[in-house]
């Protein structure tokens, strides 16, 4: 159900960053309408510094005039308040699972797979090793299913769209093979399932523009 | 209610593990606590939380649930009659989930800063500890509790840590009911209700573990 009428969402985020693309696929897997602004980091506008005032970062998601920071939180927020297609199972169990995944991503493996790619020669041994064990982990929570939801997606896929789809790209520039098909041939095909989802593929930011970004930013 | 199969791996002074025995006890579920010593993980822990090898771990009929606020999560969704403790409302809900996500990021670490720290340091830690408790403090304003008029997930998820507040005082030489007096009165209404009151250990016995391990690992 799309949102009702007069109850504005907006969404103030930044295009290349996976936290913010994580909001976004939510509201567009509910199809919910809103109002996206791009922040400027450099430059931060009077709503970020108002809305997100503890942490003056994105995403920020503004319903009816109610500011909501944190991506994982904005993305149970987004699945309590709109219920089609839901992103988390009905069982108090399953549940506890996904939020135990999602969380491991954001405290454990989105910050080993992101050390890896952007580690120097002299740490840069052991950052691979954990980033592999990460993945490997990652893909032990995967077991045989199709997307970490099951049949569709939902609340870990969405919060694994880092390894999902900027993985390829910064390893790419790192000089990296880390998530391949040869080391781990179940994730692989998830993030090729993932990456083609007809509302994530649509809702994802263009491959040659995040290139660029994050090319620039290795160069520095 | 007698609950043959829930079964609690704790560790006396963790913070984390008060949490889940006032969500427990909030909810007058009896349980077995085994406790586990760190120089020696039992093999059910590392078998029911090989991911992150920590406790608290609530094992339910057989299944295990990881990460405190998750279990106190999945506890209140598990066992949903009253108390509820989180609200009802979707955006108090959301913010709720946001605190407790804050006091994760902050509160432990410097907490454990204060009671560790040393030489010029030390006042930067303090620093810290005290704008970080400043900042629960704006957030709980007048309000009886953080959820407001009843007890709920935000308060579970920071009273604990003042169990630890003698101990911080002691090493951080200072005084927080000085610095934070919203914030100590709140403790002390928190510490009137049953649950809590048995969940948490006397200061002075967490002061004697906090100095037995400064001892054992020569930050004195």
């Amino acid at each position: 159900m799309a949102s009702e009428h007069g109850e504005e969402v907006k969404v103030l985020g930044k295009w290349s960053s996976p936290f913010s693309n994580r909001v976004v696929l939510s509201l567009k897997l509910k199809g919910v309408a809103y109002k996206y602004s791009e922040e400027d980091f450099a430059n931060k506008s009077d709503d970020l510094l108002k809305y997100n005032p503890i942490h003056k970062k994105v995403p920020v998601l503004i319903h009816k005039g109610n500011p909501l920071p944190e991506s994982l939180v904005i993305v149970e927020y987004i699945d309590d308040t709109w219920t089609n297609n839901p992103l988390l199972p009905q069982d108090p169990y399953e549940r506890a699972l996904a939020r135990f995944w999602s969380k491991t991503l954001d405290d454990k493996i989105l910050p080993a797979l992101w050390n890896a790619c952007w580690s120097d020669e002299k740490g840069r041994d052991k950052a691979v090793e954990e980033a592999l064990e990460a993945l490997k982990i990652l893909q032990e929570a995967l077991k045989d299913k199709r997307f970490f939801g099951g049949e569709t997606i939902g609340l870990v896929d969405i919060a694994a769209n880092f390894i999902g789809y900027w993985v390829a790209i910064l390893q790419e520039i790192a000089g990296l093979e880390l998530l391949t098909i040869e080391k781990f041939p179940k994730l692989y095909k998830w993030s090729q399932e993932f990456v083609n989802h007809p509302v994530i593929k649509e809702s994802l930011p263009p491959r040659d523009k995040l290139f660029a970004f994050f090319k620039a930013s290795a160069s520095k | 209610m007698a609950e043959a199969n829930v079964v609690l791996l704790d560790f006396w002074p963790s913070s984390y593990g008060m949490r889940v025995k006032i969500a427990l006890a909030e909810k007058g579920i009896t349980y077995e606590c085994k406790q586990e010593d760190f120089q020696a993980k039992s093999s059910l822990l590392l078998e029911t939380n090989p991911v992150h090898k920590m406790i608290p771990v609530l094992i339910h009929n057989g299944k295990p649930i990881c990460e405190s606020l998750n279990i106190v999560q999945y506890i209140d969704e598990a066992w949903n009659h009253k108390p509820s403790l989180l609200p009802s409302d979707l955006y108090k809900r959301s913010q709720a989930r946001f605190w407790g996500d804050y006091i994760d990021k902050n509160v432990y670490n410097s907490v454990k800063r204060v009671w560790t720290g040393k030489g010029k340091e030390q006042e930067e830690h303090n620093k810290q500890f005290i704008e970080c408790l400043k900042t629960l403090e704006d957030e709980l304003a007048n309000k009886p509790y953080f959820g407001g008029e009843d007890f709920g997930y935000v308060d579970v998820a920071l009273v604990p840590f003042t169990s630890w507040f003698y101990t911080v005082e002691t090493f951080g030489k200072l005084s927080i009911e000085e610095e934070c007096p919203k914030l100590v009165a709140w403790a002390k209404r928190c510490m009137q209700k049953d649950s809590v009151a048995t969940s948490l250990p006397h200061p002075h016995k967490i002061y004697a573990f906090a100095l037995q391990y400064k001892q054992r690992h020569g930050l004195e």
